[in-house]
């Protein structure tokens, strides 16, 4: 199977490990992925905020790359990416003021056809019955709190991805390997986004709470597709544990990461020395795994 | 639409968010949902009742505006399907526009840093907009803890990837921004 790959800006820097464990993930299920030549920035948390018209032009650019290449699809693993190309492609196609003030800037005509698939809906098109396949290592003391954050799900009315209020995608993908999903409250709470740095205090806050709440639920872990969730929950994990004693540390791992485990796949090469709150002792202590050096 | 004469501030408002503020009738599901309402001076809905009463001025300078993390609770939970989060959008856009200053400039430097590395670059270079956004608060201090292990984990470039069309890029800044980053 080939997908089109648009990896985003943090996939290349503070989240490498989505996109290595994502490679390694793929390679057992035989997918390829042809990365999009000489993509730019989505323009992420930012351009919308100081350019309505910059938030749609970037990613339309992106979009225009991939179509010169013959792709049918495009597969952002980053949820702020893979909103970024979906707003810009609804707007591109229903406003067609829009679409003229872009095909200006961009001095090019811009027609519509490329699928934009996030993580989730990649390992759905792929077959979760081809995932279970490959499935080589038992998971089942693995408990794990599904957090999809904002942008995975809103706006439903562009996105139309799961349910809005309350989506079971990623649960069903964790179950699929074993992994046990827990019931919880704050799978599409925001953790404050991009005022990790103008506000950091905030997304401490908004976090500590996220991270309560699968604790409270007996999760032993947390599985997020979202470099800024797991920038916010692991990274800023850090300070909220200096902060306050009492608070429990939880790891954080990337959908990907929980595939890869279940695959067989080494820590290493899976990224799991990467993260901020070591994931290795509660994965020690919960997965027979023989492998277990980093 | 009836408008006669439209402020250009509701203008650009119905142009950003194709929606029209005074359908909002002040349920304040919006504010009951919103994460971050607890931190914010005056609560979302409240950003709507002063554009329906023409207190724009007192909608701009708020720091509820920019302390919006585009969530996008506040628009998927509208029983008018207004889309708050993107007025929210509409109004920073304006306010820069305007060259108003907002109160913590903390949030308008941050989003400035960072465009400034896509402008230049094609992509985002994090440690040069963390770099940027420290020299432009003079927090340089923040994080710095944060600072070894990020390093060590090579989670972040020391050198900037610089896309082969950025000519293109920044003709895209160029055309679609009326106050340049800065």
């Amino acid at each position: 199977m080939n997908f089109g790959y648009y990896p985003g800006c943090s996939l290349q820097g503070t989240a490498k490990e989505f996109d290595l464990s994502l490679k390694e993930v793929l390679k057992v299920l035989d997918v390829n992925l042809n990365e999009i030549n000489d993509w730019c920035c989505c323009g992420a948390s930012s351009a919308h905020v100081m350019s309505h018209i910059l938030s749609v032009a970037l990613p339309a650019r992106n979009l225009l790359l991939a179509k010169h290449r013959g792709m049918q699809n495009v597969v952002a693993p980053c949820a702020a990416c893979y909103n970024r190309l979906k707003v810009s492609q609804h707007e591109l196609k229903f406003d067609e003021k829009m679409r003229m003030k872009v095909e200006e800037i961009l001095e090019e005509k811009i027609s519509n056809g490329v699928e934009i698939l996030n993580l989730i809906g990649l390992f759905q098109k792929i077959g979760l019955g081809k995932i279970k396949t490959a499935i080589k290592i038992n998971l089942k003391e693995i408990k794990a709190a599904c957090y999809y954050g904002c942008l995975l799900v809103r706006p439903h009315d562009i996105l139309k991805f799961d349910d809005p209020e309350n989506p079971s995608s990623m649960e069903e993908i964790v179950s699929i390997i074993g992994a046990k999903p827990i019931e919880w409250n704050y799978k599409i709470e925001c953790c404050g986004a991009s005022h990790s740095i103008d506000n950091t205090e905030i997304v401490e806050q908004l976090s500590k709470n996220i991270l309560n709440d699968a604790i409270k639920h007996d999760a032993n872990v947390i599985v997020v597709a979202c470099p800024m969730c797991h920038s916010n929950l692991d990274m800023r994990q850090k300070n909220i544990l200096k902060k306050y004693p009492q608070q429990k540390a939880i790891p954080i791992l990337y959908l990907t990461q929980l595939l890869g485990l279940s695959m067989g796949l080494n820590y290493k090469d899976l990224g799991l020395h990467l993260h901020y709150i070591n994931p290795v002792p509660m994965l020690e202590e919960k997965v027979k795994v023989e492998e277990v050096t980093i | 639409m009836h408008h006669t004469t439209l402020n250009p501030i509701v203008q650009k408002i119905i142009d950003v968010t194709s929606q029209d503020t005074s359908l909002c009738y002040q349920c304040g599901k919006c504010s009951a949902g919103c994460p971050l309402r607890d931190f914010m001076e005056i609560p979302p809905n409240r950003i709507v009742r002063y554009l329906q009463l023409g207190l724009y001025d007192l909608a701009l300078t708020s720091s509820t505006i920019w302390l919006c993390a585009g969530c996008q609770t506040c628009s998927s939970r509208c029983p008018k399907n207004f889309e708050i989060a993107k007025l929210m959008d509409a109004l920073r856009e304006i306010s820069v526009e305007e060259g108003i200053q907002p109160k913590d400039k903390k949030v308008l430097k941050f989003h400035n840093a960072f465009l400034k590395q896509i402008k230049k670059y094609g992509r985002s270079f994090e440690l040069g907009m963390v770099g940027d956004y420290k020299l432009s608060t003079g927090n340089l201090f923040q994080d710095l803890g944060l600072a070894p292990e990020t390093l060590m984990k090579r989670k972040m470039g020391f050198r900037p990837h610089k896309i082969v069309g950025i000519e293109k890029i920044q003709k895209i800044f160029d055309k679609s921004m009326k106050r340049d980053t800065k």
